[in-house]
């Protein structure tokens, strides 16, 4: 089982069965993942406060959300992640892309990546950071967490844990 | 007519239907004059009434009605393809366009000169759009849940407010009733 796929599965373990999703070609296999189980409704979205939205909604109507980003949609989801998700306290995994860490060959990525965990800082957002192959026997268990506690939690894969570009 | 005139109208249709309703003037107007349970309110994060309603109709089988504005569909102009193609039966986005950012004093919006709501929703992919005015809008209201088809309203009106009082309810309140609502 690939790590993309390892990921879905524990999403689907986990009862996940709405994903929203904004392109990334670091979390490509990811989203390919996301698309082909059966039991998730995958919506892409145009925008990831679009994508929160469609996330608020689908937790009150009964399905449990997650969204895939980027690290740049930290700074498109401040307003939406403190005055919806977090004022409602509605539970949100966040499975994000950290452009902008080591091996990454674009330089205005590391415009945002030196300001990503400041900000999900600031928000008083629990974050994990993949980072290492085999971080991600801790999804699982994040995961449990986010559900637990009502919260949108961000879980940061960089380029090291996903093998470089 | 102005919007509080419309949500008057169409409120005894609303209160038997989960609604989510834009943040602002138009969630005070239809708090004050019809409060219910079936109904979110959005106190923050402007442009998202129509992408929290979609996420609720693909979610479970209820209808759902987004209550928007012009100037917050502008805001999440993205929202209509999202729409047109994630096709849900159940959900019905009444767009009441009455020109203007009305809860942040009645500044005019794009919607209200040259661009057509109706027409970007078309050009978007979504299937079933009518545009109306103001006083036919509780008309085409039932009339779209009686289709049991998604349906994009544009409901034309003048831009004016009256005066409301805010939202003191906590939003964890807010949607923790809506929520037994939906599961009811």
């Amino acid at each position: 089982m690939s790590v993309s796929e390892k990921i879905v599965a524990d999403f689907v373990t986990n009862g996940i069965e709405f994903v929203t999703t904004v392109p990334c070609k670091q979390l490509g296999g990811v989203i390919d993942a996301v698309e082909k189980e059966p039991s998730i409704y995958h919506i892409p979205s145009n925008k990831e406060d679009e994508g929160m939205g469609l996330c608020a909604g689908a937790f009150m109507g009964g399905k449990r959300p997650a969204i895939i980003m980027q690290n740049t949609a930290i700074g498109v989801t401040v307003n939406t992640l403190v005055t919806l998700t977090q004022f409602y306290r509605m539970p949100l995994p966040m499975l994000i892309s950290y452009r902008g860490e080591l091996k990454e060959p674009v330089a205005c990525q590391v415009e945002m990546a030196v300001h990503t965990k400041a900000l999900l800082n600031q928000l008083n957002i629990p974050t994990y950071h993949f980072h290492k192959p085999g971080d991600e026997q801790e999804l699982d268990a994040i995961l449990k967490y986010t559900f637990m506690c009502n919260k949108p939690v961000a879980i940061l894969t960089d380029a090291t844990f996903w093998g470089g570009y | 007519m102005i919007r509080s005139e419309i949500i008057r109208d169409i409120a005894p249709i609303l209160r038997d239907q989960l609604v989510v309703c834009n943040i602002g003037l138009p969630s005070q107007e239809l708090h004050m004059i019809d409060d219910q349970a079936s109904t979110f309110y959005m106190l923050g994060t402007m442009g998202l009434s129509s992408s929290i309603g979609l996420g609720v109709a693909l979610a479970q089988d209820k209808t759902v009605i987004s209550i928007d504005g012009d100037g917050s569909v502008l805001t999440n102009l993205g929202t209509l393809p999202t729409i047109a193609n994630n096709v849900a039966d159940n959900f019905i986005l009444l767009i009441i366009d009455n020109g203007s950012y009305g809860s942040t004093g009645d500044q005019p919006t794009y919607a209200g000169q040259k661009t057509s709501l109706t027409a970007v929703a078309r050009a978007c992919g979504c299937e079933n759009v009518v545009e109306c005015q103001a006083v036919e809008t509780g008309t085409v209201l039932q009339a779209a849940l009686d289709s049991k088809k998604m349906t994009v309203i544009v409901a034309k009106c003048e831009s004016g407010n009256i005066k409301v009082p805010v939202i003191t309810k906590d939003p964890v309140v807010i949607r923790d009733r809506f929520m037994t609502e939906v599961a009811r």
